[in-house]
């Protein structure tokens, strides 16, 4: 293979030079447990405590409101169980409300918080993938304890109004959470300016190692731990701290705020001209909003194939990209949030994410379009729907949707 | 989920890809809850042997890889034999499938049949009675 173009970068990144040299102490002689009392275990503390202000610091919180977990998917956990099963929530609070495009972090654990007698409520997106604030306003009702929406969306990269809904729950006397997971270092986030109560964050999406995230939650709000122990984390997350793991995280986030206004520019002009050239392939769409989206984000639904095939044929080419087709995923739907936007099965059969990063490059990117193009050919050239589509016959009519 | 060597072989380079302009029988099979489409032309002789074989699938690696598998396999035999062709035997012949993906060698297996069905139709012949009834098991097909 003569080349390697890595544009997944929604799906993990790789760990950065600065990110690598800061863990390495951490990984060697900085083996210390950071609730040991004595020196070698006061450098550890020290260094999580140094995490957990750059942390605090990407998102305008406080450190003392930023708890560090194994990931994203924990952070979601912690946010969700962790407030409905609080002891200081009043008792009728038992309704959950998040839409129907969150990560499965989020879904799966509102349907189990379902199965032991609490309601949630799926909020509908348009066709770009944005809540109806109004649908999300009449949802809320005084037993609402919660509402979970996240930031930008994984797959098609639509940014919600995270302001315009916190406002919302704020006025109808309920809390906030949004998973920030793919926004963290791609976007601005202000906890206090937006009026956000929780937020969770992943590390390997910025950068920084896998198997460390966070939870901001603001002061005021109490949360039922987890995982019991030895009270890391004030009480919230036990477990002795992944030291390398927190300090990489810390120092990719700080990374990230100090060169945001760099690099989030640069790495929408390599997108736009991603998105220019693919979409000149005919019949041949962008997802998402095209204008309130993740910068790094493009996703397409590109017809008359199919996207697990697309992604081998890309990936013998050297290039690893994802798609949301059924046959990705090993069941029998596309992906959940391709039919949440209203794409009938045999589009979103036929689609392709590709997400870009600051160590991509322009030349890179000509080469996407150049192996999406030859690649798209080569499968509509086998396609017995292309064929049909191309003689104008009514094609298509196998789908029963 | 891991391919084995052979589908990734007959994805890559899928053998008699394409259509047949005067081909005396075509099947096409598919649905749309997985998103497999397969059509298989067919050129058959007065021996009723299928002489020639071509196929335009629209699907993931392993529909493409079992339309390839199954053409393979057909490819000079009677129609007789050709309706022994069991989804298993493409599968094995492919070094195995993952168990999700074993309902693209039932598609293959029925496109087969399918295309046959057309043959017998176009000679005026009832497909039911040469073929008898059709004893897949599609629950995952869902086209039936």
């Amino acid at each position: 293979m003569e080349r390697v173009v890595y544009s997944d970068n929604a799906a993990t990144t790789p760990i950065s030079k600065n990110v690598y040299n800061a863990m390495i102490p951490y990984l060697t002689t900085g083996y210390g447990n950071p609730s040991s009392l004595y020196a070698r275990g006061r450098e550890e503390k020290k260094a999580v405590d140094q995490a957990r202000i750059y942390t605090a610091e990407m998102i305008n919180a406080d450190p003392s409101e930023i708890i560090f977990t194994s990931g994203g998917s924990e952070a979601d956990n912690l946010a969700i169980k962790g407030l409905l099963l609080s002891r200081k929530l009043p008792k009728n609070k038992k309704h959950v409300i998040t839409s129907k495009i969150e990560h499965h972090a989020v879904l799966y654990t509102c349907q189990f918080l379902e199965r032991f007698g609490y309601t949630v409520t799926y909020l509908d997106v348009d066709n770009e993938g944005h809540i109806d604030l109004e649908q999300l306003e009449n949802a809320i009702t005084e037993d609402t304890a919660l509402v979970t929406i996240m930031a930008a969306n994984n797959e098609i990269g639509t940014i919600q109004d995270l302001k315009a809904i916190a406002d919302i729950c704020h006025n109808k006397g309920t809390l906030f959470h949004t998973d920030a997971v793919q926004a963290i270092g791609h976007m601005e986030i202000d906890v206090k300016e937006m009026g956000i109560d929780l937020l969770s964050m992943a590390s390997h999406k910025v950068r920084g190692p896998k198997g460390v995230g966070a939870l901001y939650c603001r002061k005021g709000i109490v949360l039922e731990p987890l995982i019991h122990g030895g009270g890391q984390e004030r009480g919230l997350r036990s477990g002795t701290e992944n030291v390398a793991g927190i300090v990489g995280f810390g120092e990719a986030l700080r990374y990230a705020k100090e060169n945001m206004k760099e690099y989030l520019p640069y790495v929408k002009s390599l997108t736009d001209h991603l998105i220019e050239g693919v979409t000149k392939i005919p019949y041949t769409k962008l997802t998402g909003d095209p204008v309130s989206r993740l910068p790094g984000t493009a996703s397409f639904v590109i017809e008359c194939i199919e996207g697990e095939s697309l992604i081998l044929l890309l990936d013998m080419n050297g290039i690893a990209a994802s798609t949301g087709s059924a046959c990705s995923t090993g069941s029998l739907d596309p992906s959940h949030v391709l039919m949440a936007i209203g794409l009938p099965h045999e589009i979103a059969h036929g689609s392709l994410r590709v997400t870009l990063g600051e160590q991509n490059t322009m030349e890179e990117v000509d080469y996407l379009i150049e192996k999406i193009n030859a690649v798209v050919n080569r499968l509509r050239a086998m396609s017995p729907v292309w064929e049909e589509k191309m003689n104008g016959e009514p094609s298509l009519q196998l789908f029963n949707k | 989920m891991e391919y084995s060597e052979k589908v990734m072989d007959h994805f890559a380079n899928p053998r008699n890809v394409g259509a047949i302009e005067d081909a005396d029988a075509i099947g096409e099979v598919g649905n749309a809850k997985c998103g497999d489409i397969m059509k298989m032309y067919l050129k058959i002789n007065e021996d009723e042997v299928i002489t020639d074989i071509k196929f335009k699938t629209f699907g993931c690696g392993a529909a493409v890889a079992t339309s390839s598998m199954a053409t393979e396999m057909v490819k000079g035999k009677t129609i007789q034999e050709a309706l022994q062709l069991t989804n298993k035997a493409v599968a094995e012949a492919l070094d195995g499938l993952p168990p999700v993906k074993m309902h693209c060698s039932v598609l293959a297996e029925e496109a087969i049949h399918s295309a046959i069905a057309d043959y017998y139709k176009r000679k005026g012949m009832d497909p039911a009675a040469m073929m008898g009834t059709c004893d897949m098991d599609c629950a995952n097909c869902g086209s039936h």
